[in-house]
């Protein structure tokens, strides 16, 4: 446990809701759009990383936890409004229902993150990831023949819930949960197994239980994140959860640097304003150019920086040592590999 | 019973275009241990070479098997450059790199080749010209065969012989051999294993290149997106035949090809495309080696 309660977090949930309170309404709503794209992409990024940077299995299917998140989010605060309208429509429980609908869509996927990953006790390298892509796959042509979840019309009339606060808050949340986990004995056995299964094994670490937890958390906030998401754009279809969504988490993680969560907030943050800002050229040359930019900067990336942006550092390991002290910094730096 | 028949043609004949790429897929795999991803995306570019060259030499005014052929021998040409400057530029400078940068790396050459695909050709599906266009079915009992087909299967099956013949009987194939069995003693034996590694990639993009023409030829609408779910799908394949093994990708991809005949026949047609997955994942779960692979266990 933390000798004191790190200060910073309280402080951070304050800006939050003062931002919420005093700044949100005054910004241009593009403006906004892009802040809550950035904190789901947080979520996102920093949630994969937990799979692919600490544990160090290369999952490419976080698109599907999204949508099952975002899915089953989605149908329990449908359910409730139609349902249970006076519940649903009461200002003082309504958040009560968002809560438990994104708590839901975390449950859900985490279900699905056991259920993937499960087959990691016999794979790894290549061919997990192959696998991981194909559960993601497998997931959103269910999606695609579910009539009850709308199917290839997809879910429309979500009610939308989602605001700044909500987003921001569960970005702490989870930040919160990933970085204390990190640091925890769990934490740990997830970075043992990255850095060597067989030893990791031979000293007593439960490599199958490490692998699984990594698996059901990293999935559990992608499903949160996926049942944000659903709530602020408000129509869900399985097309938005392909592969190429599952790259662009990617590309978050391997940027920000596999095992660095701060990498992953800046990352996420970074390529959600790239894309805005790439919008314009799409507009004048009728082109997407972000595809191409991302996998450009994927490429040169492993070919000069494969360790990303902070590589396994975190920003606070960039504090002079007396900050450090201040900030409850205890962490370990894990091994440079 | 005519009808089976029929599904049971139609998926030789997808089995055999999937068998082409999958032949890639297994070869690189062999000598690299590395999932190629960029290799659907290889089989797109012969799709889209095939069409330029059948324009360029205005091939379509004259559909003849000769024709035909042109453009089969330029998309293979250009694909052989492709693979070549893949393995050249984005894999070899990783020789020595961790898989998982590797991996990475494979992912992000193949989005490259897909969406810059996009920007070069457009987003929107291209008509693939008629180079060869033969006339009526053949009636077998009963059973249609498009002549498309029986070409199709002619051409991938004699590729397939090719390769099988340059990889078990020269003596290049038998420095692939070596190269796959282990790199450190193939190169201590004289065996340039950069080259061996390069003609590897070659040979698996002339495939592919071939793959793309023939497909695009039955299904004549082609996109820079195309490669994607054929290329996984082969890579299911060659994985149920025993990845790194030639002929368990051939049986692989015919069983594939007739699973998924047979699943959009009688079964369910929309989930055609989950039927790969679930077959891969089933298959690294009961028997990670394939039908023809064997085991090697993992050392410290």
């Amino acid at each position: 446990m933390p000798r004191s309660f790190p200060i910073i977090w309280i402080a951070a949930f304050l800006v939050v809701i003062g931002v919420e309170l005093f700044i949100i309404d005054n910004l241009d709503p593009y403006v906004v759009a892009i802040i809550i794209y950035a904190g789901i992409n947080i979520i996102l990024a920093s949630s994969l990383n937990l799979i692919n940077g600490f544990a160090g299995q290369f999952s490419m299917g976080h698109a599907g936890f999204m949508a099952v998140g975002a899915y089953s989010g989605a149908v329990v605060t449908m359910a409730f409004r139609d349902n249970y309208p006076a519940i649903f429509n009461e200002p003082a429980l309504q958040p009560f229902v968002f809560i438990a609908a994104i708590f839901a869509g975390g449950l859900c996927s985490a279900a699905a993150g056991v259920i993937v990953g499960l087959p990691t006790l016999r794979l790894r390298g290549d061919y997990l990831a192959v696998v991981t892509l194909g559960f993601g796959e497998i997931i959103r042509v269910i999606l695609l023949n579910l009539e009850s979840v709308g199917g290839a019309r997809g879910l429309t009339n979500i009610p939308g819930i989602t605001s700044f606060f909500w987003v921001y808050g569960f970005v702490l949340i989870c930040l919160f949960v990933i970085t204390r986990l990190v640091d925890s004995p769990l934490g740990r056995s997830f970075l043992s197994v990255r850095e060597d299964e067989i030893a990791a094994e031979a000293v007593g670490v439960n490599t199958t239980r490490s692998k699984v937890t990594a698996f059901a958390l990293g999935a559990f906030f992608a499903g949160m994140a996926g049942a944000l998401f659903a709530h602020y754009l408000r129509v869900l279809s399985p097309a938005i959860f392909d592969i190429q969504k599952s790259f662009e988490i990617i590309i978050m993680v391997v940027l920000g640097g596999m095992g660095s969560i701060s990498g992953s907030v800046v990352a996420a943050v970074f390529l959600t304003i790239i894309r805005e800002a790439l919008r314009p050229l799409q507009q004048i040359t009728g082109t997407d150019y972000r595809m191409v930019i991302y996998s450009l900067v994927l490429i040169v990336l492993m070919l000069t920086r494969p360790r990303g942006l902070f590589g396994t550092k975190e920003i606070t390991d960039y504090l002079p040592e007396r900050w450090k002290a201040r900030f409850g910094v205890r962490r370990v730096s894990p091994k440079e590999s | 019973m005519v009808e089976f028949f029929q599904h049971i043609v139609n998926g030789l004949s997808l089995g055999s275009t999937y068998a082409l790429i999958a032949l890639g897929y297994t070869m690189v795999f062999g000598v690299l241990q590395l999932i190629n991803f960029a290799h659907g995306d290889v089989f797109m570019l012969g799709a889209f070479i095939g069409m330029y060259t059948a324009y360029a030499l205005a091939l379509h005014t004259s559909p003849s098997l000769a024709a035909l052929m042109i453009t089969l021998l330029a998309a293979m040409a250009g694909c052989a450059i492709i693979g070549f400057l893949i393995e050249r530029f984005a894999y070899r400078p990783l020789r020595n790199a961790p898989r998982i940068n590797v991996l990475i790396t494979a992912v992000g050459v193949s989005l490259f080749l897909e969406f810059s695909g996009q920007i070069i050709f457009g987003a929107d599906p291209k008509f693939f010209p008629q180079v060869y266009q033969p006339q009526g079915d053949w009636m077998i009992a009963g059973v249609r065969l498009n002549p498309l087909q029986v070409i199709n299967f002619t051409i991938s099956v004699t590729l397939m012989l090719v390769l099988q013949f340059v990889v078990f009987k020269t003596r290049l194939g038998r420095a692939l051999r070596a190269v796959s069995f282990n790199h450190e003693l193939a190169s201590l034996m004289g065996i340039p294993t950069n080259r061996i590694i390069s003609l590897t990639f070659v040979l698996g993009s002339i495939l592919a290149g071939a793959a793309g023409v023939l497909v695009a030829l039955s299904y004549p609408k082609i996109d820079p997106l195309m490669g994607i779910m054929p290329g996984i799908k082969a890579f299911a394949a060659a994985v149920l035949g025993g990845i790194g093994n030639i002929t368990g990708a051939v049986i692989g991809s015919f069983i594939l090809g007739l699973a998924e005949q047979l699943i959009v026949a009688y079964g369910a047609p929309t989930y055609r495309d989950a039927l790969a997955f679930v077959i891969l994942i089933l298959i690294l779960l009961v028997k990670p080696a394939g039908i023809m692979g064997v085991h090697r266990a993992e050392k410290v």
